[in-house]
């Protein structure tokens, strides 16, 4: 009685949504453990925590933001190619607030002589991130309008601003990589608090998705828009509605990563910040197991899929391959991955646990 | 006939099939011989498809055999399924709409001239093809897309005739949107393909039907074989009684419940339309129906019966007249605004536009209801199960549990989850458009007293059916539509030619 018990939660276990990803990320960290030596050891330093473990999750740190805004994009049946470029555009934005003599602002010669200051920014800290975060969320907007209401396919619409978005990234600050020297704003991607700050930022965003999405009607609709927008919309679900909230939603999130990213270079680079991360970030959520064409999504699983991202290059690194050959490997392990989750292979699968499951 | 072995195309033997918590066939037989047209009949979920998956390659029957003109085989995939002469054209049409009715027909053998297709041979290689198969005369380089669904079927027989030269030929509810001219069109394909030899395997709802077309008739009911019965010599009630597995007494009750309930009908119009319409869609007509009663709408196939209720629930804008709910003024268009008002409209095409697949029966349930409360109003999964719930006891749902994604239920249960979708709104107006199409016989007398049963509790039911006989079964009042236009209003006890001439009036 109770082995059927068991074997009947082990069968749950497996057909959930966020089995596969778990997987997925245990099989590389078994790797890991085999072959790295120490890879689990962590550090304390300064009350600190560090290691390669904590390395990890903080280097996925910005693919984990965008994957909870690109989870919910993918959900509604649509895509979002932008979010690099937006990220640019937020930093760009971060750092010319903080130091605008690039653009013309003169300062006062009293203030000048501060500009190299880490305790100099010439926009307060807290404006500077809002208004970040609020042109990030009109970009979001942006895209949402054309998807939603211009009705154009989500990945030409959002292709558009991916190629504008580095442009104005770079309007933005006259064509300079502008320096970052202000301190406080490093510790979004650099501070510590036992664990690295940046986690903290990810958790909150992920609690904060999850309740709105979970507690409320949006994650329903958005699933249901997602899987079939017409039964949707003669249902009564403002089915536009829910998309531009998808789009402008993720927007936010890229600027989010933009602060992230950018105060862990300390510069607003509009060419490199966030380049192909869209990529890593369409692949979490593929690997979190939602699927392209929409419908049904689990933002907790997207999160493992983005560390299963950063866990393969962190490995790769420590295995010392060259960063040449990096992508290629890398490319290698994520078609292993996504080879789980064919449907050959989870008919092998099924058939494997459920013969070990069975009472004997 | 004689029972002669050479005559045999299929047999199969002893096929059975489970799914995990089902037996969908259990040890049933079928053959089709050469030159028929063998009916196979069932309500939803009694393993017809099933059955026919298995013989396409589908699907791998867990037990049985398979012989092929005498030889045993293995069907290992629908395409091998093909190269053995099995063609099969579904009720869903599964060509490419984006592409030319010529392309359509022709692809993957388009005549070349010099390694480039040759468009004008390839179009005029189609034309006479439609001409010759079917006795059709459309202009083949035209998408397909924009020609009727009807149309479009009948693009999809001439590609499995033709092309792929089949020798057993299957229909699954070819008719079922087809106007009756074009049904006759089919028939004398189906006629003239027989007398060359072709089997037929026809799945059909329609029981007059079977009776005009078929010799045999094969029952299958709960994966299991009921009966194989000559055409000719089983009476209709006989089989009717055999699909469904009770007798069909109670259909007649529901003239004298309608007729009761007469009484019960309110002086004033719940849903009153003046001169209402939209240029290009449907003339302006005026319409109203009363608190506990039933408004047919009946007309042909593109006489306007469903842009009518698009109209009424607000997928589209009217361009001209007004329409009153409860008295009032409607001024916004939208289907949100019609759930405010008590406007509920189940829609014709149930895939397309009624269930959402992948969620639950528990979430397709409440979606309408949550959607009109908003966002934020968020109804918690505990009354979200008590709502499933209850109307999953109302309506008799066939699901395993609250859980399990609509789209692993029968299509009459997935008719009945949207059928609750509505009721869960506590709608005033319901306007029901072909709630019985591709339904069994079983759940469609259930869903017509429930139309019933829901006027008697007072509320306004629009019944929408291109089943005639349906549409005055149920209805109190009936209104003709031909040509997107009202042609005529009627009440229930007209008699049925009246009605027919007025749907046929503009029709030569």
């Amino acid at each position: 009685m109770k082995k059927k018990s068991m074997s009947e939660t082990f069968r749950r276990l497996t057909e959930s949504r966020i089995f596969l990803p778990i997987l997925a990320l245990l099989i590389i960290l078994l790797f890991d453990a085999i072959f790295i030596p120490e890879f689990f050891k962590i550090q304390v330093r300064g009350g600190d925590l560090y290691g390669r473990v904590i390395d990890i999750m903080r280097n996925a740190s910005t693919v984990m933001v965008l994957a909870i805004g690109m989870t919910l994009v993918i959900a509604t049946g649509g895509i979002d190619l932008s979010v690099g470029a937006v990220m640019a555009i937020a930093s760009s934005v971060a750092a010319i607030m903080m130091n605008p003599t690039i653009i013309g602002v003169e300062l006062p010669p009293n203030l000048l002589a501060f500009i190299n200051d880490p305790n100099f920014t010439y926009s307060p800290l807290w404006e500077v991130i809002l208004v970040t975060l609020a042109v990030s969320i009109v970009c979001g907007l942006w895209n949402g309008l054309l998807v939603a209401y211009m009705d154009i396919q989500a990945m030409v619409a959002t292709l558009i601003l991916m190629i504008a978005g580095r442009g104005i990234a770079q309007l933005i600050t006259n064509g300079v990589r502008i320096q970052i020297f202000y301190e406080p704003y490093s510790f979004i991607g650099q501070g510590w608090i036992l664990l690295p700050f940046s986690l903290y930022i990810v958790a909150i965003l992920f609690l904060i998705t999850w309740l709105i999405t979970r507690k409320t009607a949006i994650g329903m609709f958005i699933e249901s828009v997602g899987i079939n927008p017409k039964a949707s919309h003669y249902s009564g679900i403002k089915e536009k509605r829910i998309k531009l909230l998808a789009y402008t939603f993720c927007g936010f999130c890229a600027g989010l990563a933009g602060l992230i990213a950018s105060s862990n270079i300390k510069t607003s680079d509009a060419f490199n910040i966030g380049k192909t991360i869209e990529l890593d970030a369409i692949l979490a959520v593929v690997i979190g197991g939602t699927s392209m064409s929409g419908g049904r999504f689990s933002l907790p699983a997207s999160l493992i899929g983005a560390l299963v991202i950063q866990a393969i290059t962190t490995t790769m690194y420590a295995l010392g391959v060259p960063a040449f050959a990096l992508q290629a490997i890398k490319g290698l392990v994520v078609v292993f991955v996504i080879l789980l989750y064919s449907e050959p292979v989870r008919v092998l699968l099924n058939k494997v646990t459920s013969e070990k499951g069975r009472p004997l | 006939m004689n029972m002669n072995k050479e005559d045999l195309l299929v047999e199969m033997k002893g096929i059975s099939k489970s799914f995990p918590g089902v037996q969908a066939l259990e040890n049933v037989d079928f053959d089709l011989r050469t030159g028929e047209v063998h009916a196979l009949l069932g309500g939803n979920g009694a393993g017809k498809s099933t059955l026919i998956k298995v013989l396409t390659g589908v699907l791998k029957p867990d037990k049985g055999k398979i012989f092929l003109y005498g030889e045993e085989v293995t069907i290992r995939s629908p395409q091998h399924a093909q190269e053995l002469g099995i063609s099969t054209v579904y009720q869903e049409i599964n060509l490419c709409p984006n592409l030319s009715v010529a392309e359509n027909i022709l692809i993957g053998r388009e005549p070349m001239k010099r390694g480039v297709i040759d468009w004008k041979a390839m179009n005029a290689q189609a034309d006479e093809i439609l001409r010759r198969v079917l006795g059709m005369d459309i202009d083949v380089t035209r998408l397909l897309g924009s020609y009727s669904v009807a149309i479009q079927q009948m693009v999809a027989i001439a590609r499995a005739l033709e092309i792929e030269s089949a020798k057993v030929l299957i229909l699954d509810e070819p008719t079922s949107s087809l106007t009756a001219n074009e049904t006759q069109q089919l028939f004398s394909v189906m006629r003239k393909l027989r007398s060359e030899g072709v089997g037929i395997i026809f799945i059909t709802h329609f029981i007059d039907q079977v009776y005009e077309i078929s010799d045999r008739i094969t029952v299958i009911r709960n994966g299991k074989l009921i009966s194989c019965d000559q055409t000719a010599s089983l009476p209709k009630m006989e089989l009717i009684v055999k699909m469904i597995g009770r007798s069909i007494n109670e259909l007649d009750d529901m003239e004298n419940i309608k007729r009761k309930m007469a009484d019960n009908i309110s002086e004033t119009s719940v849903l009153e339309a003046e001169n209402l319409g939209k240029y290009e869609w449907i003339q302006p007509m005026d319409l109203d129906v009363r608190n506990g009663e039933v408004l047919g709408l009946a007309g042909l196939v593109g006489s306007g019966r469903t842009e009518t209720a698009l109209l009424l629930f607000g997928i589209d804008d009217p361009d001209s007249g007004t329409l009153k709910i409860d008295g009032k003024n409607v001024r916004k268009f939208s289907p949100t605004n019609s759930i405010h008002l008590g406007v509920a409209l189940s829609p014709e095409d149930r895939k397309d536009a009624g269930i959402v697949d992948d969620l639950t029966v528990r979430e397709n349930i409440i979606l309408a209801l949550q959607s009109g409360q908003g966002l934020l109003k968020y109804i918690n999964v505990q009354q979200q199960k008590k709502i499933a719930d209850e109307f999953i006891r109302l309506l008799d749902i066939t699901t395993p549990s609250v859980d399990q994604p609509v789209k692993n239920l029968s299509g009459g249960n997935q008719q009945k989850v949207i059928l609750a979708r509505w009721l869960a709104i506590h709608p005033k107006v319901l306007i029901l458009d072909e709630p019985t199409r591709g339904i069994d016989v079983g759940t469609k007398a259930e869903i017509q007293k429930l139309v019933l049963s829901l006027a008697e509790e007072g509320k306004a039911v629009i019944f929408i059916s291109s089943e005639l006989e349906e549409v005055m079964r149920c209805s109190h009042r009936v209104v003709v539509l031909s040509d997107r236009e009202k042609v005529g209003e009627f009440s229930g006890d007209t008699e049925e030619h009246v009605l027919i001439e007025k749907m046929a009036g503009s029709v030569t």
